[in-house]
């Protein structure tokens, strides 16, 4: 929180889409520089960033995962907040990459950037204290927090706070929420069972909200649970927080 | 134990609803009685910062303080032995016992003793062996291995016990009364406990600078294990020590905690030597062995040192969602969940269990509750990295390092990191999956295992840079 308070409102961020936004799910991403926009906030968008880096440093390939994590660093130079849309990729940021660049020559260029990088929900409700006003009709949604998020990234409540603000829309606290869905990355096809368990559980558990979305911060867990609702034919819509917002503020549907 | 094991008996696992359900069951329960206990944030923060301190002191200094701890157990009267394999522990065993003639052992709850093998090694010398804690006695009549490291039997629920009970204890009636049943194995151990020539335990922590070795239980088996017996045998992992007394209340407190949700064990066991002129009860002779079985290896690397650290309260498989639904049993070697995760392979290789640090979605579940701070997850990277070869600059390699290695899995990273790191690569790349994406073909494997119960997953047909640049966000 330090950097962007110390600083006051800052007037310019920057925002690291992340690789699966960009593939997948990039209205998720638009939503959350709109957001970040419509807040007053100018936003700048690096165009050569790719990847944080952390499918290779889950896999143990670190080298590789540096050499794509000192890429991104170099293009968020200026003094900028970097806003991520995912709890996942801040949280390597975070937590990761000052461990991979220790006693490295890069060292303090990387711990610099590190202290500037915010989940988007954290900056949205810490730094901007964004007020919401609800648009759309009433709903029924639940929440999944990303492990990432609350473990790595020590997103708390910030996303409950900023559903809580529309009127219109019922949060229904999901059974075990604080439980992995299964997605980790290389572990859902690795571990291709376990992984099959603990979503189908998670499903089972978002299927008995009776929640007509289940929003989330994080596109990995969304892809994991979205897709297992689907192959099973299950009633709720899976959405990343920042398209929702965005929707129910703005009124596009 | 082969790694392709584990996925096979977590299939079989996975499939077996009563043992999901008891897990589950028993899962749930141990975590909200921790959290209770922990409810209080401020002094969780600050108790477990102490544990790690505590744990890593003692570790930074573990020679000396080992040589230590040997000095004063000597000046209490206890017997020292050094076992560098499980076969030199059990071989020290055996010595011991054969020179008293002991033919009947009890024994309290202890892992490093199931990481020896010690039953079997004992067994095959014609000595009984009988588990003294509930849970070990239960698996021991069913002749199972502990599926948790503090609760072994806990894979059961009441009715198998019950069944178990009927079947293997001479002249027992079928009950499912708790109370009952309990008091049909204290019937069994008490009198166990007063015909046994010897007893075995296991040790929670042992203080270098008053040479005591600190045991905590709930049901006074230990107790008896270590005070009916002519002669004592203790036997724990060389991590254990700590150097001063006042540094085993926090540890002990976080232990029985994490563990168990309890403020404090029933039975608190501070031993410092054999029974004295003059006294009624103790053992006439106590000994001490202390196994290395790989933890030296481990010890040599300052980032793989932090595995050493553990206490062993169970609280990251209590919490670990693939434990919970694979059960304790599908993981090779004797310890489960997390921990064994990252402790396993390095004592027993890579080659053969270098499955087991992929078996985790870095959920980070473990990492949050663990009572001495381990990086759980950063180390099971670490052993990941092992597999391929991979060892950093200034460390230590793991036992097997580089058997998984796999040159496809190389240049598929290597080729990876190219497209990430040049952006003329990343938007040609970027362009081909949104726009031809949909043809790759749905049989790859990845893919095959993904979409057992997931829906293929569709690329967006334009990228975020491609929106970014039409809606004329500043792109520098
Ligand atoms: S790794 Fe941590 S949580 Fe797991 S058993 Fe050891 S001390 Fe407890």
């Amino acid at each position: 929180m330090t950097h962007a308070q110390a600083s006051g409102r800052p007037r310019t961020v920057y925002f690291f889409g992340t690789c699966i936004v960009d593939l997948f799910y990039p209205g998720a991403g638009l939503a959350g520089i709109k957001l970040l926009q419509s807040a007053g906030v100018e936003v700048v968008f690096p165009d050569g960033q790719s990847c944080c880096g952390q499918p290779a440093y889950n896999s143990g390939y670190l080298d590789q995962a540096r050499a794509v994590a000192w890429a991104q660093i170099k293009l968020f130079a200026k003094d900028y907040p970097v806003v991520v849309p995912s709890g996942s990729c801040a949280g390597m940021m975070k937590t990761h990459y000052p461990g991979l660049f220790r006693g490295r020559p890069e060292q303090a260029e990387v711990e610099d950037f590190v202290a500037r990088v915010y989940e988007l929900t954290q900056f949205l409700v810490d730094v901007l204290d964004l007020e919401l006003d609800d648009l759309g009709p009433p709903v029924k949604v639940t929440w999944h927090p990303s492990c990432h998020s609350m473990r790595e990234m020590g997103v708390a409540d910030q996303p409950k706070r900023l559903l809580h603000q529309l009127s219109k829309v019922e949060l229904v606290e999901l059974p075990r929420e604080r439980e992995c869905c299964g997605f980790g990355g290389t572990f859902s096809v690795r571990q291709p069972e376990i992984s099959a368990a603990m979503v189908t559980d998670k499903i089972g558990a978002i299927a008995g909200t009776g929640a007509d979305l289940v929003l989330s911060g994080d596109c990995g867990c969304l892809m994991n649970i979205g897709g297992a609702i689907e192959k099973a034919g299950g009633h709720a819509r899976p959405l990343h927080i920042a398209e929702f917002l965005w929707e129910r503020t703005h009124g596009r549907r | 134990m082969a790694a392709a094991d584990f996925r096979a008996k977590a299939h079989d696992a996975l499939g077996n609803r009563e043992l999901r359900a008891n897990f589950r069951r028993a899962m749930d329960g141990l975590m909200s009685k921790r959290a209770m206990l922990f409810a209080d944030r401020t002094e969780w923060t600050a108790l477990r910062a102490l544990g790690a301190a505590v744990r890593a002191r003692s570790l930074l200094r573990l020679p000396e303080l080992l040589e230590q701890l040997e000095t004063r157990l000597r000046d209490n009267g206890i017997q020292v032995h050094w076992a560098e394999t499980v076969d030199d522990g059990n071989a020290i065993f055996k010595d011991i016992l054969s020179r008293h003639g002991a033919r009947r052992v009890v024994k309290g709850k202890s892992m490093v003793s199931e990481e020896m093998g010690l039953n079997h090694a004992l067994e095959a010398e014609g000595i009984e062996v009988i588990e003294a804690d509930l849970g070990e006695y239960i698996i021991q009549l069913d002749h199972e291995t502990p599926s948790h490291i503090i609760m072994p039997a806990i894979h059961k629920n009441k009715q198998q016990i019950a069944r178990l009970f009927s079947q293997k204890i001479k002249d027992a009636e079928y009950t499912e009364d708790v109370d009952r049943l309990t008091d049909l194995a204290r019937r069994v151990l008490r009198r166990k406990f007063a015909a046994a020539d010897a007893g075995i335990s296991g040790v929670n922590a042992a203080v270098a600078e008053t040479g005591t070795l600190v045991l905590v239980e709930n049901e006074g088996n230990g107790r008896m294990c270590t005070t009916v017996p002519r002669l004592h045998i203790a036997v724990m992992g060389l991590e254990k020590v700590v150097e001063r007394l006042e540094e085993v209340p926090p540890i002990l407190s976080l232990l029985t905690r994490s563990a168990t949700g309890q403020v404090i064990t029933t039975y608190v066991n501070m031993i410092s030597g054999p029974r004295k002129p003059g006294e009624k009860d103790g053992p006439e002779e106590v000994h001490l062995v202390i196994l290395d079985n790989g933890r030296s290896r481990i010890y040599a690397d300052p980032e793989l040192r932090n595995t050493l650290r553990c206490i062993r309260c169970g609280a990251c498989m209590n919490h670990c969602p693939v434990y919970t639904r694979v059960g304790g049993h599908s993981y090779p070697g004797v310890y489960p969940g997390p921990i064994g995760k990252i402790l396993t392979p390095q004592i027993l290789g890579l080659e053969t269990t270098g499955d087991l640090p992929h078996a985790s979605s870095l959920c980070n579940a473990c990492v949050e509750v663990c009572p001495v701070e381990i990086p759980i997850a950063s180390l099971l990277v670490r052993l990941r990295s092992e597999g391929a070869g991979k060892t950093p600059h200034g460390g230590a390699p793991v036992k097997g390092a580089g058997s998984r290695r796999k040159s496809q899995e190389d240049w598929v990273w290597r080729a990876w990191a190219l497209v990430f790191r040049m952006p003329l690569l990343n938007r040609l790349s970027n362009f081909a999956l949104t726009r031809f994406g949909w043809a790759l073909p749905s049989d790859s494997p990845l893919l095959r295992e993904w979409m057992t119960v997931r829906s293929r997953p569709r690329f967006a047909r334009r990228s975020l840079h491609e929106l970014v640049r039409r809606e004329g966000i500043p792109h520098e």
